[in-house]
């Protein structure tokens, strides 16, 4: 039996009715990064990264210089007041090396290809106008690819996620270790950097998987296992963990096989993202929304996919988008329920956790929570199906559309028919005043 | 033999119409009777009594100075085309009329002969006894060895139907006139390479005789001259004198203005090679013939393989020589392309001038619907320049130089409706509602009822063929039946916003139903499942021919107004149509679809009374002087100032009230009558476009309308399967055998909508599982069905992709699809449609297509329905207007709004697209519910 929620061919709250297949890669696309309003790039495994437009689906540039899969991706646009802005990006690949590509031109600014391993991950610090690169070791670079300073070699596992924190402190996530590393000013006045690293926190039971920062003073972690840990960004202290968070609103005294039963792979914290008040985890097929300031999980879709969650991401209208190996993508609604104190809990709820608990425990539990906080569930308003293998990633565009990038090679273009068509309009009535074809009448 | 009075020769038609009109009616009571060959046992739509022959055919013939008028070849070349008809005794006809023959030979005050090159004469004769009338193309070839070096031939266009060469006189004349420049080319170069030769003769002659000459005078030394040595010198002086006079011709041929060519801009002209290729050929025949001639020096290195011949004074014309073939006359490369150029012709006007008017018009009003056109159309066919249409005074659309010369220079051949017509104009017609008498139609449709119970798709065939050979009898006598058969027919396959109640049960409700009704329509009565029991009281029997009377007044009446040189009315007509832009493009704000129905005092009025009956198809260069407005492609001007019948009808439909669209049909039964009775059922003279491309079109066309007819009498649910190919969702026939899915896509690919001007997104036969891009590429879909682990993941894929896709199981007989309740598809495939045949439907189904583009367009360049008038006006109000236009000017229930929402997608992506890049596919889809349809 499958628990997986499923919505009809009826979707009325789904905007995209249009689609755009962007075909070029021959590989599986794993990274979509924006560069600005209407361009992103896109990388994979076939080393390829191409630019395209995203309003057009046009494919503006094919960017070659990778001869092994690309690993790590990101945007590096100057901030200089002088020049107009230059868009550049950033990408690392399995071939030990990092190429800086413009944008603009499409053309390879420089390659740096002095590294000893992979370079997994990429982050760039505008605020201090350098750039970091997190392999086996940590690297920090400045724009015109010097390398400031690096540290020791520190595991052969390497850095696998790295996020900036105040006080030119980044944390960086080494297996199951999270390592605080600061960038202190070198003494002779240049503007040269020292890395030195401040603190390792070993929290941890198993190799932390995502790293996301919340807001300036909170960082959160999500490791394989499933722990969640909130972090403080200043002094690097735990504010809260969730252990087993992925059953968190059963009480904890009761069926502890179905822990069991779960194994690591269906409970791992594979994306986090977050908003100010909550953060959101995919936890293995499903989704948990974990409220900052409540500490606990206010609402979640166990079963939201048939497969592991890849990615998900917070749109500003309390819409909530998740991509899955499964192919497809779900766009969810996190939804206050609104009830009379006197009205039994509707099992419907429950439900969807897909557990065929006694209600009389769920009703207890649901009372519980309704005593002090507002309840929350999530609905799922549409689903995009389109690829045909694992959705790696995707990109919101706003009202530009959302790209999606899978492991069947493509990107798929997702855009709002109505609004499209209203775009065509008014190109083809301009195309006839610029033709004179027509005389425009108002 | 000119003066016999049954041969009527003119060169120009004014002499034609004036008669006619200045002949006062006759009283009804000596007025000729309506069928003169009643008589004889033939019906009046049989081939003309008189003819022997069973179609067109060309004829060539030349006078022959040694044996008179002789026919030398027939297009197409076989026997049984003239059958018994007396080539000979027709060739002596044609070529008694005068040819203007050019004066070639000494002139008076000239020393030289001279060449006059003459424009060919073209001119229509008719010998009523024969039942023969021709289109006859005079020319002149040079011969040096024929008297006065020319010979005089002719071209003839010989059909049984005079309206026709009337009608296609300006065609035919631009047809012939290139076929015979490029027999004249042809000519000229061997004529030219001829007289080479013969100088080289000449010149060989005079040194050899100048030798003997003065062999002659060293041997003799008495000091008088023999007559030997005089009659040499006479012969020098003779050829020397020779030599001058071809060197002069040799100039006038040369001299030849070769202007004519250029701007004809047909004939790729080659002098170097092909003047080489004719010195070569000529060459070889020489030294073949002349193999005993002693190679002598060379003379002329530049042409090395002719070797100069003696003259013998006094060898010309002489009786016995064989004068030169027409192959031999113009070199073999021209002659072959001239034969090419016949065949063409006679490709291009084979069928009814019913037929060929319809095309012609039809092709010319699409090729100006540049913006809709691509949807339904095979744009690259359109574009292909058929050779009638490069010329001068055809449909010339595009240049105003042709257009004004058009209407300046005399006016084509008018459409003068008598009699004559319809007795002559008896070729078949394919837009046609075969209607079938009660009696020959029992056995008939018991046999295809059987055939289709096989569930067998190739029967087909068969099943229209019978229809054709039982036709001939039918076509005759079924004339007032089918007028009345039709406007039952129609009226349920054409009413768009009130369908009739049958029409209605079967297309609202929900699937059950549908399903329950066609089980009653195909199980009950399957033998007369055509023709439903209501319809049949409606058949009667009695022929009643009062139609045609009536047709020869209108005929009469209308064709004055027809009159292209009528400029004042052309500009009115013109000057109206901007009006009509104007109220179509600030038409929102209004009520009532006032735009949209036909004006009623355009330049002509078509359908006064029981008007529309009686215009058939004009030729279309008058409605193209007022079409050439601003705005290019939309249909519905085309037909109001047009006057072209079909869209005035149709237009009426938008109006929505149902009385007007009562009338309207009883007019278009009318038309319809006329059309189908004028057609017959001569198979043989089925009309055929000139390539072999087209050809192969044509039956594609023909064999996708039966498959297509097949389909929507089979398949009860075939409206919601073509709603979805309308609507642009991807439709997947699944099948195990390829045959049987390729037949359905075949039929079902002409309501797929083209998204370019490319190949239609239709793709046969798919053995793979299908992917998110192979939607957004392909409209329809045939799909294999496997038993196999392959055969699961296909299965998968179509199950995972179901929101894009409807499924059309061919092995279960059962549809996968959105539902569909507009009345926009009823019309479109009545499964209880009269029509029976392919090509029939398919016409009827681009008719419809062609009236939805023409709603596209509407839609699409309405600026206020996609955008907001100020700029203040919130977008729900844009939407509202939008809505009100589709519904109530439009005229579109429910669905149909969805298809014409579609088509403006599609027409808006082609406008907008940039020329250098190719339209990026989109797919469009909506979320709604599928529902299982089933037998």
């Amino acid at each position: 039996k499958s628990s997986v929620q499923t919505i009809g061919e009826e979707q009325i709250q789904n905007p995209y009715t249009e689609l755009l297949v962007l075909k070029g890669h021959q590989d599986i696309v794993r990274f979509l990064v924006q560069i600005d309003d209407c361009r992103f790039a896109s990388a994979g495994d076939d080393g390829i990264i191409f630019l395209w437009n995203a309003q057009t689906g046009e494919k503006l540039f094919e960017l070659h210089g990778h001869t092994h899969k690309i690993t790590a991706i990101a945007p590096f646009s100057s901030s200089d007041a002088s020049e107009e802005k230059k868009h550049l990006i950033l990408t690392a690949s399995a071939d030990r090396t990092v190429i800086v590509w413009d944008c603009t031109s499409g053309r390879q600014v420089q390659k740096v290809s002095c590294f000893h391993s992979t370079v997994k991950c990429l982050t760039v610090l505008q605020r201090l106008d350098v750039w970091l690169s997190g392999g086996s070791d940590l690297c920090v670079w400045n724009r015109k690819l010097d390398l400031l300073c690096k540290t020791s070699h520190l595991t052969d596992a390497g850095i696998s996620a790295l996020v900036e924190l105040p006080k030119n402190c980044v944390a960086a996530t080494v297996g199951k270790e999270l390592v605080i590393f600061r960038l202190i000013a070198s003494d002779d006045g240049s503007e040269g950097w020292n890395v030195l690293e401040v603190k390792r926190l070993v929290d941890h039971q198993d190799n932390i998987l995502s790293l996301v920062s919340v807001n300036d003073l909170t960082f959160v972690t999500g490791s394989h296992v499933g722990e969640l840990i909130v972090w403080d960004a200043v002094d690097w202290t735990k504010q809260a963990c969730e252990c087993n968070f992925w059953d968190s609103s059963v009480p904890p005294d009761v069926q502890p096989e179905i822990k069991l039963s779960q194994s690591p792979n269906e409970t791992s914290v594979q994306h986090l993202t977050s908003d100010e008040e909550c953060v959101f985890a995919a936890v293995g097929k499903g989704i948990y929304v974990y409220n900052l300031q409540m500490k606990r999980v206010i609402a979640c879709q166990r079963t939201a996919h048939d497969s592991s969650v890849l990615h998900i991401e917070k749109l500003p209208n309390r819409q909530l988008i998740s991509c899955s190996e499964d192919g497809s993508v779900r766009i969810w609604e996190l939804r206050e329920k609104q009830q009379l104190p006197a009205e039994p809990v509707p099992t419907g709820f429950f439900n969807m956790w897909g557990f065929g608990r006694a209600s009389k425990q769920a009703n207890q539990a649901a009372k519980k929570m309704q005593d002090n906080t507002p309840m929350y569930f999530l609905e799922l308003v549409g689903d995009l199906i389109g690829h045909s293998s694992a959705v790696q990633m995707f990109l919101y565009f706003g009202e530009l559309g959302l790209a999606t990038c899978s492991a069947d090679h493509l990107i798929i273009l997702w855009k709002d028919g109505e609004r499209e068509s209203r775009l065509r309009s008014l190109t083809l009535f301009q195309k006839l005043a610029q033709n004179g074809d027509f005389q425009l009448k108002f | 033999m000119i003066s016999a009075p049954d041969v009527v020769a003119f060169t120009r038609e004014e002499e034609l119409e004036d008669e006619l009109c200045s002949e006062p009616p006759l009283p009804e009571e000596y007025s000729v009777p309506l069928f003169p060959f009643a008589s004889h046992g033939a019906n009046p739509w049989a081939k003309v009594a008189g003819s022997k022959f069973t179609r067109d055919f060309i004829l060539i013939s030349e006078f022959s100075e040694q044996v008179g008028p002789q026919p030398l070849l027939t297009i197409p070349d076989d026997a049984k085309v003239s059958g018994t008809f007396d080539l000979n005794y027709f060739s002596l006809r044609i070529m008694s009329v005068d040819y203007q023959a050019s004066f070639v030979g000494h002139p008076p005050g000239s020393a030289y002969p001279k060449l006059n090159f003459v424009e060919d004469s073209k001119v229509v004769l008719g010998d009523s006894k024969e039942g023969a009338f021709a289109y006859v193309h005079h020319l002149t070839l040079y011969d040096l060895e024929a008297r006065g070096f020319v010979r005089p031939f002719c071209m003839a266009y010989i059909s049984a139907d005079e309206h026709k060469i009337m009608q296609q006189f300006q065609e035919l004349s631009a047809e012939f006139s290139k076929a015979s420049e490029c027999l004249k080319t042809g000519n000229r170069k061997a004529f030219a390479s001829e007289l080479e030769k013969k100088l080289k003769d000449l010149d060989y002659t005079r040194t050899v005789l100048h030798n003997e000459t003065e062999i002659q005078k060293k041997a003799n030394d008495k000091g008088y001259y023999t007559t030997q040595a005089i009659e040499k010198a006479n012969e020098l002086a003779s050829v020397e004198k020779s030599i001058i006079e071809h060197q002069d011709l040799l100039k006038q041929i040369r001299s030849y203005p070769y202007r004519k060519l250029k701007e004809s801009d047909f004939h790729p002209y080659e002098p170097e090679c092909a003047l080489g290729q004719a010195n070569a050929g000529c060459g070889q025949d020489l030294t073949a013939s002349d193999p005993a001639e002693p190679g002598e020096t060379h003379l002329y290195a530049h042409v090395p393989s002719y070797t100069p011949k003696l003259i013998k004074a006094k060898s010309a014309k002489c009786f016995d020589k064989k004068l030169k073939t027409l192959e031999e006359l113009c070199d073999i490369y021209f002659f072959t392309q001239t034969l090419d150029q016949l065949h063409q012709i006679e490709r291009t006007f084979r069928g009814d001038v019913c037929y060929l008017l319809t095309d012609q018009i039809s092709r010319a009003l699409l090729k100006q619907q540049s913006v809709t056109n691509f949807l339904f159309e095979d744009v690259p066919f359109l574009d292909e320049k058929p050779p009638e249409k490069q010329y001068r005074g055809c449909r010339g659309l595009s240049q105003d130089a042709v257009d004004r010369k058009c209407s300046e220079e005399s006016p084509a051949p008018k459409v003068v409706i008598s009699l004559g017509a319809y007795k002559s104009s008896v070729e078949c017609v394919p837009i046609k509602m075969e209607q079938e008498i009660e009696d020959s139609q029992e056995p008939k449709m018991t046999e295809s009822v059987t055939f289709e119970h096989q569930e067998n798709l190739d029967y087909l065939d068969a099943d229209i063929k019978g229809s054709i050979s039982s036709g001939e009898s039918i076509e005759v006598l079924g004339t007032e039946k089918s007028a009345s058969g039709l406007t039952k027919s129609e009226s349920q396959a054409s009413l768009p916003v009130s369908p009739s109640p049958q029409a209605g049960r079967s297309k609202v409700g929900s699937r059950r139903t549908v399903s329950e009704d066609s089980i009653e329509v195909l199980s009950t009565c399957p033998s007369e499942s055509l023709i439903p029991e209501d319809f049949k009281a409606s058949y009667p029997s009695a022929i009643n021919e009062e139609p045609y009377a009536d047709d020869e007044e209108g005929g009469l009446r209308f064709t004055p107004k027809l009159n292209p040189d009528n400029a004042d009315e052309q500009e009115d007509v013109s000057k109206q149509e901007n009006l009509v832009q104007v109220d179509s493009s600030c038409c929102i704000g209004k009520e009532s679809p006032n735009f949209l129905e036909p004006l009623p005092d355009l330049g002509q009025k078509p359908c006064d009374e029981d008007g529309v009956v009686r215009i058939p198809p004009q030729p279309y260069r008058q409605a193209e002087q007022g079409l050439r407005g601003s705005f290019g492609g939309f249909p519905s001007h085309d037909g109001i100032s047009g006057g072209f019948l079909s869209y005035e009808v149709d237009s009426r439909y938008l109006t929505g009230s149902r009385e007007v669209s009562k009338s309207s049909l009883d007019e278009c039964s009318d038309s319809t009558s006329y059309i189908s009775s004028a057609a017959s059922t001569c198979s043989d003279r089925t009309p055929s476009p000139a390539h072999p491309a087209c050809q192969a079109r044509e039956r594609h066309k023909k064999k996708a309308g039966q498959n297509a007819l097949r389909f929507i009498r089979q398949y009860p649910f075939a409206h919601p399967a073509i709603y979805s190919l309308l609507s642009g969702r991807t439709l997947i026939v699944l099948g195990e055998e390829e045959a049987i899915v390729k037949k359905l896509v075949t039929a079902l690919s002409i309501f797929v909508p083209n998204c370019g001007v490319y190949a239609k997104p239709v793709k046969h036969w798919v053995t793979s599982p299908l992917h998110v891009v192979d939607f957004q590429k392909w409209k329809l879909i045939g799909l294999q069905r496997m038993v196999s682990p392959a055969g699961v993941n296909v299965l998968h894929a179509l199950s995972r992709y179901s929101r894009y896709v409807s499924v059309l199981d061919a092995d279960s007989k059962t549809l996968r699809c959105p539902l569909y309740k507009g009345t926009l598809v009823s019309r479109l495939a009545d499964h209880r449609t009269q029509i029976k045949r392919g090509s029939t439907y398919y016409m009827h189904v681009q008719s419809i297509l062609t009236q939805l583009c023409s709603k596209a367009f509407l839609f699409t360049f309405c600026h206020h329905l996609h955008l907001p008038i100020s700029e203040r006006e919130p977008e729900e109000s844009v939407v509202n207007r939008r809505m009100n236009f589709l519904k109530l000017q439009l005229g579109l229930a429910n669905e149909d709004i969805k298809i014409v929402q579609y088509l403006a997608e599609l027409l808006k992506l082609q406008y907008i697209q940039e020329p250098g890049q190719g339209v990026n596919p989109l797919l469009r889809f909506d979320y709604v519910p599928s529902f299982l349809y089933k037998i």
